[in-house]
């Protein structure tokens, strides 16, 4: 039986329109809908007020104010931005491939928002538990892969097109590693499935038993993400905004968006994964220390986003090939041997 | 059949890390450099020409815009070379007090040093905590002559005015704090792994290269050569301060960080000497209202923060120069930078170009 107050409220909703509605199967499209609705939102408030809470973190970590003049202590910074970039105008450079040029800001952002569907929010709540939950959850985010080569191909500039190459040298130099060492979880779990990652953390957080993938996964989530100090792709001081340098207004805006929304989604990953997601002491709703985790995560990514120099191309592929592969391998079987030892006692 | 090829990509004259209107010409092959031509010009605006319908005293201030975050030592250098021109001896107070605002402004080009190469480096943080800290020094300026960046402060004979009690106190407040500074440097910067992996053994200029570019400065102690005008031609009693010359070893461009690093510490340390033996006496030499140096010529040298900073001045006995040649280290320490970049990565012609340190008004003049 589950008692997260989200399960209990959407239980709640489900039962009241049951006897209107009176088909269990329409109410089930119904609440499906709202999910949808409520995802999307999530995605899109979570990204209005994060480029808030990057601002004015980052600006604490640089001795600065940050924002802190359009509405209390700037708070509708971000609307104001948005409201900006809708009103710019829409420049379309000449010499591109048309439709790959605007297809590729549309698609960066379905993987993005796509795989809020394999989060467990809550005990209980998740929109699809499917059995290959994670195995599904980095096939989809890895796509985000193609919208990026698209961005950097059609926009007929050597910028955008030198990004375009790097996403994807860095792409196939952290997937391996991230994968692997989140196998270590699936050995000790024995499932795929999102709920049962998180129940099996129950006693003891996976970061206690998983402390070296956890840094691999923390590493590679960064590359994944694009966020510093592995932003090569949009190195900005070399290849100015890589495969977004040709897009303005809302075009831009949606790669934005579909970053800051990757940004959530490596912060509550980590939580669901290492951190054991909704568990916690019982004094706190559950609901609550998801988010305060997967915040608390998103700090942590941020700090040393704004701490640390950028990576140089090279360093960074043999880094990714040379040292988190083995070590992920390295953690592969130290944990076969320590489920070996486990069930032989 | 696969085919690759070679491609021309223009960084600049408006890119992110090129610090001013600097346009170079990056052959690429993938990511690897084959050649990086630099293309100036975009900020030319005549200054020697201009000086020569301009009388002397009229000349100084256009100083301050050759290398605009160093503009005490163009000053100085101007100043120095129209004074022995006319043979002034500048009284010793104005002097040390000369001393005292070059070095100040040697560090804070310094800082504007370290804030430009980590925020190439992809460290926004660094340029602000770095900028945080030449502001200090900005508003020490605003003090002593009310500009803080186009100082206009060393005039021909001397000095605009005097150094109020006010300047000399925050000064040390200032010394007094440039280790606390440095070590806070060292934990953000020199201390990361990633910040030594960029710099350590990238751009190599050996010392034989370093002198056949005709290098100066900060860049050629790096390769290990100890040329110091300072020490050379102890102009303005520099021959009173007590104070050694970084240098480094390879000349990659982790020496041409630490040596520069290391001229902040030294600098702290003339400051800290002439404040303590700041003689009495007047700021200004007895200089005519009309002034008309005697015909002939002069050079003279000053070791700016990029190098070695030549005003060469002819005279033909009016009140305008007829003739001034500018030697502009930023200019020449730029031709370095092909050789800097060649069969390196993309990334380390950014990182090159901010540890040549060039300034684009001094590069264009």
């Amino acid at each position: 039986m589950h008692n997260g107050i989200l399960y209990l409220a959407g239980q709640g909703l489900k039962d009241m329109m049951l006897p209107i509605i009176g088909s269990e199967l329409i109410v089930n499209l119904i609440m499906t809908l709202i999910c949808i609705v409520i995802i999307f939102l999530l995605v899109a408030v979570s990204a209005l007020v994060f480029t808030y809470g990057e601002r004015r973190i980052c600006a604490l970590i640089q001795v600065r104010i940050g924002p802190n003049r359009v509405g209390p202590q700037g708070l509708l910074q971000s609307t104001a931005d948005m409201l900006k970039l809708l009103t710019k105008e829409d420049i379309i450079p000449v010499g591109i491939d048309r439709w790959m040029w605007v297809l590729s800001p549309i698609l960066i952002f379905i993987p993005s928002a796509m795989i809020y569907a394999l989060f467990p929010f809550d005990d209980g709540v998740i929109f699809a538990d499917v059995n290959i939950g994670l195995f599904l959850l980095l096939a989809i985010s890895s796509q985000s892969v193609l919208p990026f080569l698209m961005g950097g191909y059609a926009s007929n500039s050597k910028y955008s097109m030198l990004g375009g190459m790097r996403t994807v040298a860095q792409m196939l130099a952290y997937e391996v590693p991230m994968v692997i060492s989140l196998l270590g979880i699936v050995m000790i779990t024995g499932s795929l499935k999102m709920s049962a990652i998180v129940e099996a953390q129950s006693n003891v957080w996976f970061i206690f038993l998983q402390p070296l993938a956890f840094l691999i996964y923390m590493t590679t989530a960064l590359v994944e993400s694009n966020r510093p100090p592995f932003n090569i792709v949009e190195g900005e001081s070399e290849i100015i905004a890589g495969p977004f340098t040709e897009y303005t207004g809302m075009r831009w805006a949606l790669f934005f968006l579909a970053e800051f929304a990757n940004l959530l989604s490596i912060g509550i990953l980590t939580s669901v994964l290492f951190l054991g997601g909704w568990q916690g002491p019982d004094f706190l709703p559950t609901q609550l220390w998801f988010w305060i985790k997967a915040f608390f995560m998103v700090i942590v990514y941020q700090w040393i986003g704004w701490t640390f120099p950028r990576l140089r191309i090279d360093t960074m592929l043999n880094f990714g090939w040379k040292v988190l592969l083995p070590l992920a391998l390295i953690n592969l079987l130290l944990t076969g041997i320590g489920i070996y030892v486990v069930n032989a006692l | 059949m696969a085919q690759t090829e070679k491609f021309v990509l223009n960084m600049g004259p408006q890119h992110p890390s090129t610090h001013g209107v600097l346009q170079v010409q990056v052959e690429l092959d993938g990511e690897n450099i084959a050649g990086a031509k630099p293309v100036m010009g975009y900020l030319h605006r005549g200054i020697e020409k201009l000086m020569e319908s301009k009388t002397y005293a009229q000349c100084v201030p256009l100083t301050d815009k050759l290398d605009y975050v160093s503009a005490m030592n163009n000053n100085l250098g101007f100043c120095l070379a129209v004074e022995k021109l006319a043979g002034i001896e500048v009284p010793e107070r104005a002097q040390f007090i000369r001393v005292i605002c070059a070095e100040l402004n040697r560090i804070a080009s310094h800082h504007v040093f370290i804030g430009s190469l980590t925020n190439d480096l992809g460290s926004a943080t660094g340029m602000i905590y770095a900028f945080r800290d030449r502001e200090k020094i900005l508003d020490l300026f605003n003090i002593i002559c009310g500009a803080r960046m186009s100082c206009h402060y060393p005039r021909i004979g001397g000095v605009a005015a005097d150094a109020q009690e006010e300047f000399f106190k925050l000064t040390q407040e200032f010394i007094d704090y440039v280790p606390q500074m440095l070590d806070e440097y060292d934990k953000l910067f020199a201390g990361n792994e990633i910040f030594q992996a960029r710099m350590k053994n990238t751009s190599i200029i050996s010392r034989k290269d370093a002198l056949r570019f005709g290098m100066s400065g900060p860049n050629l102690r790096a390769s290990g050569v100890e040329y110091d005008i300072r020490k050379i031609d102890k102009y303005s009693s520099y021959d009173k301060f007590d104070f050694d010359i970084p240098v480094g070893t390879t000349g990659d461009n982790w020496d041409r960080y630490m040596v520069r690093i290391n001229e902040i510490k030294e600098s702290a340390k003339i400051i800290q000497q002439a404040m303590d033996n700041m003689p009495d006496g007047p700021f200004m030499a007895k200089v005519p209202k009309m002034f008309k140096p005697p015909k002939g010529e002069a050079y003279h040298r000053v070791e700016n923060t990029r190098g070695e900073l030549g005003f060469y001045i002819v005279s033909d006995g009016t009140t305008k120069p007829y003739r001034v040649h500018i030697r502009r280290p930023s200019f020449i320490n730029l031709q370095a930078l092909d050789h800097m970049c060649k069969g390196m990565l993309l990334a380390d012609a950014v990182t090159a170009f901010a540890t040549i340190d060039p300034l684009m008004g001094e590069v264009d003049c």
